[in-house]
């Protein structure tokens, strides 16, 4: 692994700086089409709506990657990330428009573990509504 | 309508197993917005100590089988998929996943309790090598809306 962090460097508090990430409907296609998982209501209107839902929402999936790679890009290895977990709590309703959907993401290291390795809480955002909620991850440092 | 309680305790295996390909961890990383070498540049995976491309750790997703582990095709369940919204997700990586890999996954459905007037399903998963070894272990919650039966 080529982890560009060291262990020693960070502190509990240590942030990982906020960065948006924009989700259109075109991203919503390609994430099924990656996935697999072409469940109506992350692309069509028409389903979302007959599900009682306020628009065609990105997949859970896709905004638990896009909050993961905050922890990747930081750790500067993918292989790094030991464990990730989320829970859902808010929809991200994706309008198809040319913007989308922004997402926001930030990080703080909240424990230092054993053996190099760190917990780091993730906040992520979508018009000021917390999309995901206990949202961590544990990394290996250098 | 109720989700069924038989199937709790019941797990579901991968009928063949899950081929990591090379050209499907380009696409979920595309998928995803992620331009990191390591996902697309098999030298410069290689250069940092992997046999082949990584894939995103949420790629282990692709490898359940069925609709997120459960048998949404089997009317006994009782599952209506558009009445499911995703609860939560976890997955801890004891190896990372690389293209050339063979993954085995054993979905087990390990709870259906309700919770007001929804039922919440909990799932886990194994993901193995196809020699047995251990690479991933995973948890799901979906919630399916609605379908609780009514109290009092």
């Amino acid at each position: 692994m080529t982890v560009t962090v060291g262990y020693d460097d960070v502190e509990v508090g240590t942030e990982l700086p906020e960065r948006l990430f924009p989700l259109r409907r075109v991203d919503l296609v390609r994430y099924a089409g990656a996935s697999g998982d072409f469940n109506p209501i992350h692309w069509s209107e028409r389903a979302a709506a007959d599900a009682g839902l306020p628009g065609v929402l990105a997949h859970g999936m896709l905004t638990m990657a896009t909050a993961t790679r905050l922890v990747t890009d930081w750790a500067g290895d993918p292989g790094a990330v030991l464990e990730v977990g989320v829970k859902f709590s808010s929809p991200v309703v994706v309008p198809d428009d040319d913007e989308g959907a922004s997402v926001s993401v930030r990080g703080v290291v909240e424990k230092k573990l054993d053996d190099n390795r760190v917990v780091v809480n993730l906040t992520t955002r979508c018009r000021g509504e917390k999309v995901l909620m206990a949202a961590r991850a544990t990394v290996q440092l250098s | 309508m109720s989700l069924n309680q038989d199937f709790v305790g019941r797990s579901f295996v991968s009928p063949v197993p899950f081929q990591v390909g090379r050209e499907h961890i380009r696409q979920f990383a595309r998928a995803i917005g992620d331009d990191n070498p390591l996902y697309h540049d098999v030298e410069a995976a290689k250069a940092a100590g992997y046999s082949d491309l990584v894939a995103p750790p949420t790629f282990l997703v692709n490898a359940i089988p069925g609709a997120l582990g459960l048998p949404t095709d089997d009317p006994a369940l009782g599952l209506d998929y558009a009445l499911v919204v995703h609860g939560e997700q976890r997955f801890t990586l004891r190896r990372p996943v690389v293209a050339g890999g063979e993954l085995i996954t054993t979905s087990t459905l390990t709870g259906i309790r309700a919770v007001g007037r929804n039922e919440v399903l909990v799932t886990t998963y194994r993901y193995d090598t196809s020699s047995g070894e251990e690479v991933a272990v995973g948890a799901c919650t979906l919630v399916s809306r609605g379908t609780a039966p009514p109290r009092g």
